[in-house]
Order: C-alpha cells, then sequence, then structure tokens
C-alpha cells in the first residue's frame, strides 16, 4: 500500500541514532534476569537522529484536527479545552513511580482522596473509584458491582436483564454483555424519552439494572426521571447512570440525588482532560452507600492525618487496573475543579448549554432540521436540509476548517448530526460555525457532485469505509512481510 | 423504491417469501439504502428455533449495526453462507442474492399477517 506520510519504521537507516547513553556497566545478565529472559536478537526499533523524530511528530500533528486548532464540536464526546494549567500541574508528578512507598507519595494520594471526594459531592454519590481508565471501562466497573450487589443478596441468579433505551450509547448494551447481562431494548416515546409505560412493561423481579444517561443521547433531559427510578427501585432493580452527558447538569441536578445507584464519569469528557489521540482517558465511577463495599481495590483513605491504600475491603471485586489508574488524567481533573470552584463549574455547564441552545436555533434558521425541537441541554440532534447526507456534510465540514460533529447516531434519528459545541466556544465561533454549515447546505443542494466529492483541501480525501471496516490494516509491516 | 409484490414485509423491513414449504428472509431495499455499504452479515445457525419478532441476524454497515428480525416463528433450516465473503450482496441485490435466511414455519398465519406491498409503501412514507 503506498501512503503519503511514511510510518518511522520507514524513515530508519542502520546505525543512525539520537542519542548516545553510557555504556552500561559489565554485568553478567543472564545471571541476573535468568537465560530465558534475554532477547535473543535485539529489538526492531527505527533508527533515527533526533530531529527527524521531532520532524515526523510535529508534521503528523498538523495534518490532525483537534481543539487546539479548530471548533470541535464532536456530540456526546465534551470535546473541552484542556486548560495548559492542568499540564503544568501534571508535569510536577513525572517522577513519581507506582512502586513508591505510600508514605513518600502523600502529596499524590492526597490529590486522589481529595478527587474521590470532589466526584462524590458532583455526582451525589457515597464513595468513587479513580481506578477505571476510560469510560467503558468505567462501565463495566459500574455493571460488575450492581452484579455483585446482586449476588450478595442472593439474587444473581434471577436477575438476568438489563434494560437499555434505545437511544443509549452503543457502550451501555455492550459492557451489559461482557458482564454477563442479557440485554432487553426500551424505545423511546415521541417526545425523544424513555417510554414510561413501555419501561414499567419491561421491569420484572429478572431485571437487574437499567442503564441511562441524562440528559438522553439526544440532549433531552428525561423530565420523568424521579417516577422512572422510583419504578424501577420498587422491583428492587439498580439503575445506572452512563456520565457521558454529565457536562449538562453540572453543580446544577446530581444523578445521586435522582436515585442513581452507581454513575461513571470521564473526566476525558467533563473534566476537561484530554480526549480521543490527546492522551489516555479515566473513566472513575462513584457508588451509593449500599454498593461501596464491592467497589476495586485499593481505595484512598485518609487516618491520622496520613493518606493510605485501603486493600482491607472483602467484598471488594478486586482489582480493575493495575496499580491506581491514570494517574496525571487525575491530577489534571483535580486542578479543573480547584480552578473553577463550585461556583465555577456551575457556569461551564450553564454556559455549555447556552451554547447548544444557541447553535440549535441558528442552525435551524439556515435551513436545518431540528427532529426534537425544544430546549436543549449540552447537545442537540440536527438533520441536513433537502435530502442532503449528514455524511456528505460532515466531509464538506473538513473543507471549511472544522472538526464534524457525530453523524449517524443515536439510532433512531435518520441522518442524525450529534452537535456539542462546550462552554470554551465564543459567539464569534458559533456564528462562524454556522456560516459555514449555511453555505455547505445551499452549495450542496445546488452542486451535489461537489458535496458528494467533499472534502479536497484534507490530507487525504475520501477515505475507503468499506475496505476499512471489511480489511483493516491494524500494523505496520516491513515490505515484503506477512 | 423497489418493493416486489412477490412477498410480505414487516414494519422493521424485513421481506419474507414463501419458497415451497419454507420462508425466505432477507431486508428490503429501502432498508439496505438506508443502512449504507454493508461491511458485516451474521446470520443464524440452522437448527435454531426462532420466534417471531426476535432478532435472530446483525447486519453492520459503514453507518451502524442493525439487528434483523424472524418475521415468522419456526426453525432456521438454511442461512445465506455467501454473505461472510459478500455482505456487499445485501446492497446490490437485497431482493435475490442477498437473502439472509430461509424458516421452516410453525405457524402459516403468520407469514399471512405480514404487511402486503403496498401497506409497506405506506409504512417508508411515514418514515421518509
Amino acid at each position: 500500500m503506498k501512503r503519503d506520510f511514511p510510518v518511522l519504521f520507514e524513515r530508519s537507516r542502520a546505525g543512525r541514532r539520537g542519542t548516545l547513553p553510557p555504556a552500561p556497566p559489565e554485568v553478567d545478565l543472564a545471571s541476573l534476569l535468568g537465560g530465558d529472559n534475554l532477547r535473543e536478537a535485539p529489538p526492531r526499533l527505527p533508527e533515527v537522529d533526533e530531529l527527524t523524530v521531532v520532524r515526523h511528530y510535529t508534521n503528523l500533528s498538523r495534518r490532525q484536527v483537534g481543539v487546539d486548532t479548530n471548533f470541535y464540536p464532536l456530540g456526546s464526546c465534551t470535546m473541552k479545552y484542556n486548560p495548559r494549567v492542568n499540564e503544568a500541574a501534571s508535569a510536577l508528578f513525572a517522577e513519581l513511580h507506582p512502586y513508591q512507598d505510600p508514605d513518600t507519595a502523600q502529596g499524590a494520594l492526597q490529590i486522589m482522596y481529595e478527587l474521590q471526594g470532589y466526584l462524590a459531592e458532583i455526582t451525589g454519590m457515597d464513595a468513587v473509584t479513580l481506578q477505571p481508565a476510560a469510560g467503558a471501562h468505567g462501565e463495566l466497573t459500574g455493571m460488575l458491582l450492581i452484579r455483585a450487589y446482586h449476588e450478595s443478596r442472593g439474587e444473581g441468579e434471577q436477575r438476568r436483564v438489563v434494560l437499555v433505551p434505545d437511544s443509549a450509547h452503543g457502550s451501555n448494551p455492550a459492557t451489559a454483555s461482557m458482564a454477563g447481562y442479557e440485554v432487553q431494548e426500551v424505545p423511546s416515546g415521541p417526545d425523544g424519552e424513555v417510554d414510561l409505560d413501555a419501561l414499567r412493561a419491561a421491569l420484572g423481579p429478572q431485571v437487574a439494572a437499567i442503564m441511562l444517561t441524562n440528559p438522553n443521547t439526544l440532549g433531552l433531559f428525561e423530565r420523568k426521571i424521579l417516577e422512572l427510578i422510583d419504578a424501577a427501585h420498587d422491583q428492587g432493580v439498580q439503575l445506572y447512570y452512563d456520565g457521558a452527558n454529565l457536562n449538562a447538569i453540572m453543580g446544577w441536578a446530581r444523578p445521586g440525588d435522582m436515585g442513581f445507584d452507581v454513575i461513571h464519569l470521564n473526566l476525558h469528557k467533563t473534566f476537561s482532560t484530554p480526549h480521543g489521540g490527546g492522551g489516555p482517558g479515566s473513566g472513575p465511577v462513584g457508588a451509593k452507600a449500599h454498593l461501596a463495599p464491592f467497589l476495586p481495590l485499593p481505595l484512598v483513605k485518609r487516618e491520622d492525618g496520613r493518606y493510605l491504600l485501603d486493600y482491607d475491603r472483602p467484598q471488594s471485586i478486586g482489582r480493575m487496573r493495575s496499580f491506581y489508574g491514570n494517574f496525571g488524567v487525575m491530577v489534571r481533573a483535580y486542578v479543573y475543579i480547584r480552578m473553577l470552584g463550585a461556583e465555577g463549574l456551575k457556569k461551564a455547564s450553564a454556559m455549555a448549554v447556552l451554547n447548544a441552545n444557541y447553535l440549535r436555533k441558528k442552525l435551524a434558521e439556515v435551513g436545518y432540521r431540528i427532529p426534537y425541537d425544544r430546549l436543549c441541554k449540552h447537545e442537540f440532534i440536527a438533520q441536513p436540509p433537502g435530502g442532503l447526507k449528514a455524511l456528505d456534510v460532515a466531509k464538506a465540514l473538513l473543507d471549511y476548517g472544522y472538526h464534524p460533529p457525530t453523524i449517524y447516531f443515536p439510532l433512531i434519528v435518520k441522518e442524525a448530526m450529534m452537535i456539542e459545541p462546550t462552554e470554551t466556544e465564543s459567539q464569534e465561533t458559533l456564528d462562524e460555525y454556522v456560516s459555514a454549515m449555511a453555505e455547505i447546505a445551499r452549495r450542496g443542494l445546488e452542486d451535489p457532485e461537489w458535496i458528494a466529492h467533499t472534502p479536497y483541501h484534507t490530507p487525504v480525501r475520501r477515505l475507503d469505509e468499506v475496505a476499512a471496516n471489511r480489511k483493516p490494516v491494524l500494523r505496520w509491516r516491513p515490505e515484503g512481510e506477512d | 423504491m423497489n418493493v416486489p409484490a412477490d412477498r410480505k414485509y414487516t414494519r422493521s423491513h424485513e421481506w419474507a417469501k414463501q419458497e415451497g414449504d419454507l420462508i425466505v428472509v432477507g431486508i428490503s431495499d429501502f432498508a439496505q439504502e438506508s443502512l449504507g455499504d454493508v461491511v458485516f452479515v451474521e446470520v443464524p445457525e440452522a437448527g435454531r428455533e426462532v420466534e417471531a419478532g426476535e432478532a435472530v441476524a446483525v447486519i453492520e454497515s459503514v453507518k451502524t449495526a442493525s439487528d434483523v428480525y424472524a418475521p415468522v416463528s419456526g426453525k432456521v433450516v438454511e442461512a445465506n453462507e455467501a454473505l461472510a465473503d459478500e455482505p456487499e450482496l445485501v446492497n446490490g441485490d437485497p431482493y435475490g442474492a442477498g437473502w439472509l435466511f430461509k424458516i421452516e414455519p410453525s405457524d402459516p398465519a403468520e407469514f399471512e399477517a405480514l404487511l402486503g406491498a403496498e401497506d409497506y409503501l405506506k409504512v417508508i412514507e411515514e418514515e421518509s
């Protein structure tokens, strides 16, 4: 396959190097490490000089579209800006080692302890683990807590079903399956919210949990949430909150107060840490007191003014990850929360909702259809006008310097474009985006050939999505090697 | 929109066609058009007992993954193995070579109760 941008391995030249480390002392590695553990051949690493590496990655980064370069309204992903102060703070911990004696890492443990507390307070939960490495990992952790809870009550065999609305994130049914449950879909009503009657009909002693996000993936607040949760709790069913959309309600409403029993958060969404290619995620899980004994170990606790790792948790589901989770991400989220404070977090959510509603109204004015046209939360669904395809509008947006919104999700809306501006975008940015969307719609309707072949100015043009799905190339191999 | 009158349809966009004692099942032209390019099809195993309305196959496209529901109850007797290598048959020939599976029906009345072509066209209109 011909590439226009070589991989670093292809830039390799035998003997070329960036640094000359001092020669290691003469030791008998075989006796030190065991002969079986020694390599027979050196690892195949690219042999390149420092400047080549710098140019390679700098040029790669310039071919990217990210929050630092472009408006990035990717629905349900909360691509918010990662303030640079987060980076400065996390850099302070770069030398920390996970095997360090906790007595020498009190500052780090304090950050984890306080972050557990802040997240519990923001979500209305009683205890929080920071261990899960990302959102879906947090979901799995949460569902395993629910499973452990039912098993502890002798209802593990009986409760085999997890209910998921038809507008749910795909990871919800996938998680329920991974946790060993049978998934049953609950339809949405004409107002875009969960159909309460259908949900009631699906409830019963065989149901373990309901997985919900509120606001839902249409950006709509589930107005019957209290009634819904009461109905579920009456039948012993646990309520799982997918925190993907927490940015809409932070500081205004708490899932714990609504009655949710367990929640996962995405620090890389709601709490501003880098997202996607920008860095690892983090998916802390919060639980109400009845589920807290099952949380993964260790948790960080405070005793006599010292912070320690608490492994004495006999009902714990065990470890979900090596060490303590993605600590660098926790530092960033901690700084974000401390910099904004309670009022600031509340204002961030309000601005996120305001920006989404502003865009919703403005896009409707320039011809986009808004299928659930009422006050939305942090995101909304739009459909392109006049039979244009969401995919084509998304591709055209790349030429206009925007990252496209999420498309074809949620599944219950045809040609869906799911738009989430986040709070950090100015009115000017939003207005420019609306102008671009208006022009794309106008040009696309006038000239179907033009829009069908967008983008024209990106490093690569339309990708062969069918081939990418059917015959994915998952790793580079040298020419002639299978 | 191509809706042949020689078969029955469901609200969830499957077609069902009588072929001797068997019912052949696939998805409609409207369904394949909405899904976009199909990249993977998971068909049920022969011998499986299915209920009408039960999710029995999965079609994955570049846009989404969708369940296919059994239009009638009965036993799956054959699945279209060609789709493993050529899932694009569902796009190119949804009413012919892109068929999904064949069912030996347990209740003939279920087939009769499915939508005729005209009624199915109305369903498409509602959704468009």
